[in-house]
């Protein structure tokens, strides 16, 4: 059992798990803030666009949106640093996960926000146009603010799930923190390192999965 | 143009490089087969579980649930595959992802199926009851064949969720199809398998989210 806790292996493990977390905090913030944002501007113009002649952009963006569903963001992931060289694209392994991690909860957001938009009643639209809105003001102003509500703890809980999803970025080595218990347990054969880490992540995490849980209920979603 | 198919859809390299990645499938498929079945019967127990013990009970359930939902399903699976052999266990590597795998899913599997139970209005238990059922009885053919069915698109979305995460088991030398692409790559200094692998990945899994919509299904899945 001691091995699980060997004291040296744990403090010559710390320095560089201390550094992965803020790696992984990094990583985490800024795919979350661009996937969301991605998220956000194609629901909205998938919503603009609704019945205008431009409507097929609607159709790519659902096609978007299915496709980055379907793929496991892993695949994604060796995809971009393992193939896009060979096109010329060099992404880091930091660039790499922040691209699919991003393309992916992109992806998700569109979707729950396309949902809580056309939750909107249609009444809504057309008193706000009726009132001398334009298209657009309508939207930001009375569509989008009803719409937001909605989609908070779905989005919630998907950017906990992007959070999540930045372990994966230790496969295109990127020290964040299970990369750097992953190598340290390389070096000392022991599991220590690994129990460090797990330790680090339900710190970050388990206070999150419970207001995920908490925003479920409070907005009582089913 | 040409020259782009050349690097990224070469035939030669793609069909050279079939056999390998067909054994990969396979291994992705048998890991589905482990992590779906299994997680939707350890989900049933945990949503049976909270739905018939006491108060306490439940609260403590759903604290172990959100404690395994707090790991990264890959660091459960570095944790279990890495971890379990300094405890003298050495499974199968199939076996030890399934474990792992499993364990994740099911917590999802699990709320799922209990949100279906709470879904039934509680009439449907005294009419039930009232009837001389007793409360396994009244579970299985009047709460159950309900709730299961409210809940539909939601497991369907969690299995497409299990199905995507096997691709980790690349990440333990597992030779699923993800792995097999990336040997394939390496063999042919070519990125062609692995464009084909994703390739593989969407034909599989794209007509399931196709399914999942059209059971009105939403990409509203908890963390």
């Amino acid at each position: 059992m001691r091995i699980f806790f060997d004291a040296e292996v744990l403090a010559a493990a710390w320095p560089g798990i201390c550094s992965g977390i803020g790696v992984t905090l990094g990583l985490a913030l800024t795919s979350i803030a661009a996937g969301v944002a991605l998220g956000l501007v194609l629901a909205t113009v998938r919503a603009l666009l609704r019945g205008a002649p431009l409507r097929p952009v609607g159709g790519l963006i659902a096609a978007y949106a299915d496709v980055f569903r379907a793929m496991p963001p892993l695949v994604l992931l060796v995809v971009l640093y393992f193939a896009a060289p060979f096109a010329g694209i060099e992404l880091s392994g930091f660039m790499a996960a922040f691209v699919a991690l991003g393309l992916v909860l992109g992806a998700s957001a569109e979707e729950i926000f396309w949902a809580g938009i056309t939750s909107v009643n249609r009444g809504q639209w057309e008193a706000a146009l009726s009132t001398g809105l334009s298209r657009g003001e309508a939207f930001r102003r009375v569509v989008l603010p009803q719409a937001v509500r909605l989609t908070i703890p779905p989005l919630t809980n998907r950017a906990i799930a992007t959070g999540k999803n930045t372990a994966l970025a230790s496969v295109v080595a990127v020290p964040e923190v299970l990369n750097q218990a992953a190598s340290v347990q390389a070096q000392t054969a022991s599991p220590a390192p690994l129990l460090l880490a797990a330790g680090v992540y339900v710190a970050l995490f388990l206070p999150l999965v419970r207001i995920g849980r908490w925003l479920e209920t409070r907005f009582h979603i089913r | 143009m040409s020259e782009f198919f050349q690097t990224f859809l070469n035939p030669g390299v793609m069909a050279e490089s079939s056999g390998l990645l067909l054994r990969g499938l396979w291994v992705t498929v048998q890991a589905c087969l482990i992590v779906v079945p299994g997680g939707l019967f350890f989900g049933a127990g945990l949503a049976l579980a909270q739905t018939l013990a006491p108060a306490w009970g439940a609260r403590s359930l759903s604290w172990g649930v959100d404690l395994i939902r707090a790991f990264p399903p890959l660091v459960l699976l570095v944790l279990i595959v890495h971890g379990l052999p300094f405890l003298g266990i050495e499974p199968p590597p199939l076996l030890g992802v399934g474990i792992a795998l499993t364990i994740n899913t099911s917590t999802y599997y699990g709320e799922i199926l209990r949100a279906g139970i709470l879904s039934i209005e509680p009439t449907q238990w005294e009419a039930a009851r009232s009837t001389g059922l007793g409360t396994m009885a009244t579970l299985r053919h009047v709460i159950l064949p309900q709730g299961v069915r409210n809940v539909l698109p939601d497991l369907a979305g969690n299995t497409l969720e299990a199905v995507k995460l096997t691709s980790l088991a690349s990440v333990v030398a597992l030779p699923d199809l993800l792995r097999m692409a990336r040997v394939a790559q390496g063999v042919h200094f070519n990125p062609s398998p692995l464009i084909l692998a994703a390739l593989l990945y969407l034909a599989l899994l794209w007509p399931l989210v196709r399914l999942i919509r059209r059971l009105g299904g939403r990409a509203v899945l908890p963390a």
